[in-house]
């Protein structure tokens, strides 16, 4: 019995666990100042906020993994967000396929990370900057030129801000489903396992008869399609699209990624983890925001916490 | 014999840089209306200026391997700190500005400490703290205002003995001391040594925690510097996200244009500076082509694309596949 209890033990990773453990040590923090922090309807209507940043960060975490990183995540989800409003304007047939015609865009854009980092071996950091400023560029010429539709469809809407049985949040539930299949994607397929295997050691994994170059480069897809998703997600939330609109995505998703207990050098780190980064810092800028304390303070707390939380279980061995 | 050759070898990402620019600022320049006038490039000067301090900052950290995503936010925190107080007697001024700078010193030193003895991955460390020097920063200035001293900003963005830019006198003097000694002193080598690997360092006695720490110190200075500049120009202060996030983007960018290594240990500032002038040379050469303003973003991305696409020309040297995954 004792043994099981030990085995169980050594499964929870210590980072996700500490993270979690946050969440309710900010949660019991948050009652004292209102009670109204511990009601189901707060706790949703957080779960529901914190989806769309879970998209995003689950599509961060892929790349992570790998031992890269995806700067391009603010443009991508702008693309999603804009190209799918621009489909609704484009008749019935647009209307029905916005959702994935906005995702497929940052698939698009993603595979043009992926080939820039597999094949041309261009380090992650800059090939996904200038995809960036391209997507940037393009959204530029795309709504000054052709003053597309900034107006979401209904079902982006209802994706969004719909509530499934009236109780649990549409969106909660998309994440629910996302975070499943990257799970089993990570834990149950050859391709999450070689993703494991190139973020510990490309040149290993390599040698064990990976198509290392090819993993990467559809892991940079999905990503792409990931961020675009949310963008999708996060125009139906507020029913339109706008330029900056993934401004405020980038660092909070690779923070919640880190806080996660993931290594950003790859290879090392759980979905589960992730979920408790998101989840922890949508909580964090809900209390802030509610607590009334002023933007200044909002990124001073904010920037602390990333940094005291990581003293606490994300330092780096000891070298040597 | 061959020391031309090592010395050719190791200046290549610069002296690449500094071509590129030399072309691109010839192309713009003879496609100007105005010509090659002291003013034309005196405006350039100073926009190329602010960029080039900030991928010089970029650069102390990038060489040993590091990266700093604080920068831009170190310069917006200097711009709304020398709002307030480089301003007044020139005694005030000069209390000021060095005010402004040992805050600079201190947001390097932070980042150095969290890093080096937090053992945190920079990425994300500097991530959290440029987010504390913007609430700082924010908390100087909610509302974009302030008053800089004029006849300094004047001076420093105006021209020497009427043809050469000021500004580019600043930058030189900068240069000259501040990089050249460090880059010449035992510490600037360790930081290139550590860059290089870390574990080799270790092994050869190099100081390695000093010279990380260094690097990460210069860096929050010369941002610091970069803010002061950008408060010359402006003659105001601003906290905003975009500005420090769009700096801290576009060091890097200059930085890769200019020849350095993001896996540390090799390029100089010099290549640096180059490739920030280079950038901001993209964004303006569209005006002169009088190019509908809508098309510069993307005519800026798709160049800094193809930029980033032609290192990846060292692949054709590549004769064992495994050298691909170093």
């Amino acid at each position: 019995m004792t043994t099981r209890a030990g085995a169980l033990w050594q499964k929870v990773d210590p980072a996700a666990a500490t993270a979690f453990g946050c969440i309710i040590l900010l949660l019991l923090l948050g009652s004292l100042y209102s009670s109204s922090f511990l009601s189901p309807e707060y706790l949703l209507q957080q779960l529901k906020v914190a989806s769309f940043l879970g998209v995003i960060a689950t599509g961060m975490m892929l790349v992570i993994l790998l031992g890269q990183i995806d700067l391009s995540v603010p443009w991508v989800v702008a693309v999603g967000g804009m190209m799918s409003t621009a489909a609704t304007g484009w008749g019935p047939l647009g209307v029905a396929f916005a959702i994935p015609f906005g995702v497929l865009c940052g698939v698009a854009l993603g595979f043009v990370n992926g080939f820039g980092v597999a094949y041309l071996r261009i380090p992650s950091m800059i090939i996904t900057l200038a995809v960036n400023a391209v997507a940037r560029g393009l959204m530029v010429v795309h709504t000054g030129g052709f003053s597309p539709q900034d107006a979401s469809s209904t079902a982006m809407r209802v994706l969004a801000t719909g509530h499934f049985l009236y109780v649990v949040p549409n969106a909660l539930l998309v994440w629910a489903a996302v975070g499943a299949m990257t799970m089993f994607l990570l834990s149950r397929t050859t391709f999450g396992r070689a993703i494991y295997g190139i973020g510990n050691r490309e040149r290993a994994a390599y040698l064990s008869g990976v198509r290392t170059q090819r993993v990467v480069l559809f892991t940079f897809a999905i990503t792409g399609g990931l961020s675009a998703f949310g963008g999708v997600l996060l125009a139906g939330y507020a029913s339109k699209a706008a330029q900056a609109m993934g401004d405020a995505y980038l660092l909070p998703s690779i923070a919640a990624v880190v806080l996660g207990g993931a290594s950003i050098l790859g290879g090392r780190g759980n979905y589960i983890g992730t979920v408790a980064g998101v989840i922890l810092i949508t909580l964090l800028q809900s209390i802030l925001s509610v607590a009334q304390i002023q933007e200044a303070g909002r990124q001073v707390i904010y920037g602390v916490v990333i940094i005291g939380m990581l003293l606490l279980y994300g330092r780096e061995r000891l070298a040597r | 014999m061959n020391d031309w050759r090592y010395w050719l070898r190791e200046r290549r990402g610069s002296l690449l840089a500094f071509m590129f620019f030399f072309v691109m600022f010839a192309v713009y320049v003879s496609n100007h209306p105005a010509g090659l006038t002291a003013n034309v490039v005196q405006t350039a000067a100073n926009k190329g200026v602010l960029l080039a301090l900030v991928a010089m900052a970029q650069t102390f950290v990038v060489v040993t391997a590091g990266i700093d995503l604080s920068v831009g936010m170190v310069l917006v925190l200097s711009n709304c700190l020398a709002s307030w107080i480089v301003v007044g007697s020139p005694a005030m001024v000069g209390v000021g500005v060095l005010v402004v700078v040992l805050t600079g010193l201190m947001c390097g030193a932070i980042n150095g400490a969290i890093v080096i003895y937090g053992r945190l991955q920079p990425i994300v460390s500097t991530i959290a703290t440029g987010a504390i020097y913007f609430g700082v920063a924010l908390a100087l200035r909610p509302v974009p205002g302030g008053d800089v001293d004029t006849a300094l900003a004047d001076a420093l963005t105006g021209r020497v003995v009427g043809l050469v830019p000021a500004s580019l006198v600043a930058l030189a003097a900068v240069v000259f001391m501040i990089w050249v000694p460090y880059r010449r002193s035992s510490i600037g080598r360790a930081a290139y040594a550590v860059g290089s690997s870390e574990s080799a360092a270790y092994m050869s006695g190099v100081p390695i925690k000093a010279a990380k720490f260094v690097a990460y110190l210069l860096s929050g200075l010369v941002a610091s510097l970069g803010g002061l500049f950008l408060s010359f120009i402006t003659t105001s202060g601003e906290a905003s996200v975009a500005i420090g996030g769009s700096y801290t983007l576009y060091s890097i960018a200059a930085v890769v244009l200019g020849g350095v290594s993001l896996f540390g240990g090799s390029g100089s500032a010099i290549g640096a500076i180059f490739g920030a002038l280079m950038f901001r040379t993209i964004g303006d050469l569209l005006f002169v082509f009088d190019l509908d303003p809508l098309w510069q973003p993307l005519f800026q991305g798709a160049v800094l694309l193809a930029a980033v696409c032609i290192g990846s020309a060292r692949l054709f040297q590549i004769r064992n596949r495994l050298d691909l995954f170093e």
